[in-house]
């Protein structure tokens, strides 16, 4: 108990001196999970919107996939981009194994299904109580997809904090893809799994301490966007 | 009024006579509305009755285009086409407002026609007062009462100048106080040279707004009279019955 306590005495303090380790760690998880959110929302708004809007061929098989995919287990997702990645794979010519650029592909899949999934859902469910009365308004169909993506941005908000919420904290993914390199891979979730096993528990411990600290301020984010929704649901 | 005619020439464009020849609807095998023909001249309030099921809001549906007849025609003396109209407006029963201001909720709507931004303010502002919101203005739509409400769903309406006004039972979930500021608003805009045509459930309502009266029953068109010799001489036992509270269901009784 007493090492415990030492170790976090000593975690505090890596944290408050900013120690330049721990900050290009942070750093690099923060720019690989920001930028995998920040594309998987690219892709993952509008073709929600479209699954939940337009009828076309496939759409069932789609909307299937996506919620399968929702709980996809990370070290899957990283074995398959792996698989794609590495010399021998289809994409190998490129040389993104073991870079950034790979962890952010796998957490691109990894989260694409939860946004487009929590999109379509979001929309659908909007568009049941607006289309008739923006129809009998006058509305066109372009201009009825942008009334409801705006009138239910609190709610979308809500399906990208979660998506980064499973980004920043999933270890699996980027521990294949990236091969926890020091200073060139290494994220937070793949430090603390390291640094545990070396013994380096202060460390791991400021890293943990550090995550926590971002999942709370991402789920209050989400609450908060959840509790404007609703106040504007109401 | 201060209402000037700014929204394009729905002043010189007569609607009337609504001509309904041999209309049908059918639904899933389901005959809703059987083989009806009425002609509305008269530019003032009709009002739809009858028991549920019997084809009210589905007519009022078919006569803002969100029904199309399965045979049969439904024509407005116009050939302005959906969705663009802005000469016919529609209530919902249960208002959906949009998740803004009660002026963001109007402004929205002229900015789905082609009207000039610079009129915005001033038709806003006499559709705020119109129904007597100016005072709400600024507050989120989705947080008024439900009087306050269907008012604003009115105002909404009314804003586009519209000649004609299809409601669908507008009063059905408010309050005697917010029932008795929509028929007034309803009453006044008749009055100002709006056709009205509206379902209802509210015998009294009927009584207190209708010219004349269609009396549905299951798909049926049963009577379509004057308001007031519907009350005093319905010509059907089902209609009379419908005036008796009595509560009609199966088949058309004897």
């Amino acid at each position: 108990m007493n090492d415990f306590s030492q170790a976090f005495a000593k975690a505090l303090q890596l944290i408050f001196q900013l120690d330049p380790a721990l900050l290009e760690i942070i750093g690099l998880s923060l720019r690989v999970s920001l930028t995998a959110v920040f594309i998987a929302s690219l892709i993952g708004l509008p073709l929600g919107a479209a699954l939940a809007l337009y009828k076309f061929p496939g759409r069932g098989i789609i909307v299937a996939l996506l919620n399968a995919f929702m709980g996809l287990p990370p070290v899957v997702v990283g074995l398959v981009v792996y698989l794609i990645l590495s010399r021998s794979g289809p994409l190998g010519v490129l040389g993104l194994l073991f870079t950034p650029t790979a962890m952010i592909i796998a957490q691109v899949c990894l989260i694409t299904p939860i946004v487009a999934a929590l999109t379509r859902q979001t929309i659908m469910d909007a568009n049941d109580e607006y289309h008739e009365q923006l129809r009998a308004l006058g509305a066109k169909a372009s201009r009825m997809m942008k009334t409801l993506l705006w009138e239910t941005r609190f709610s979308l908000m809500t399906g990208v904090f979660a998506g980064f919420g499973r980004a920043i904290a999933e270890v699996g993914a980027v521990l294949i893809v990236g091969g926890n390199i020091n200073h060139a891979t290494r994220v937070m979730t793949t430090a603390i799994a390291l640094e545990t096993r070396k013994g380096d528990i202060e460390l791991a411990l400021a890293l943990g301490i550090i995550l926590i600290t971002l999942s709370l301020i991402v789920t209050s984010l989400v609450m908060s966007a959840k509790h404007a929704a609703y106040q504007y649901h109401s | 009024m201060l209402h000037t005619n700014i929204i394009a020439n729905t002043n010189t464009i007569n609607i009337l006579p609504l001509q309904v020849k041999n209309l049908q609807i059918v639904k899933k095998g389901n005959l809703l509305l059987n083989d009806v023909s009425l002609n509305i001249e008269s530019n003032d309030v009709t009002i739809i009755l009858g028991p549920n099921g019997a084809g009210k809001s589905l007519l009022l549906r078919t006569a803002h285009g969100l029904e199309a007849p399965t045979q049969g025609s439904l024509k407005w003396n116009t050939t302005v086409p959906l969705p663009q109209q802005s000469w016919r407006a529609y209530i919902f029963q249960k208002p959906v407002l949009l998740r803004r201001s009660v002026r963001a909720n109007l402004e929205y709507v002229l900015s789905l026609h082609d009207v000039d931004k610079n009129d915005y303010d001033s038709l806003i502002n006499s559709a705020l007062e119109y129904t007597g919101l100016s005072s709400l203005a600024e507050r989120n739509a989705r947080v008024l009462s439900g009087g306050e409400q269907q008012r604003l769903n009115i105002a909404r309406a009314w804003i586009l100048q519209p000649k004609a006004i299809l409601l669908d039972e507008p009063t059905a979930e408010l309050d005697p106080s917010g029932t008795a500021a929509i028929e007034q608003l309803i009453k006044t805009i008749a009055e100002q040279g709006t056709k009205i045509i509206m379902t209802t459930h509210d015998l009294g309502q009927a009584h207190r707004l209708a010219n004349d009266i269609l009396f549905f029953h299951q798909g049926k068109l049963i009577e379509h009279t004057p308001a007031k010799d519907f009350f005093k001489y319905a010509q059907t036992q089902s209609a009379r019955d419908f005036i008796d509270g009595k509560l009609l269901t199966g088949s058309i009784e004897k």
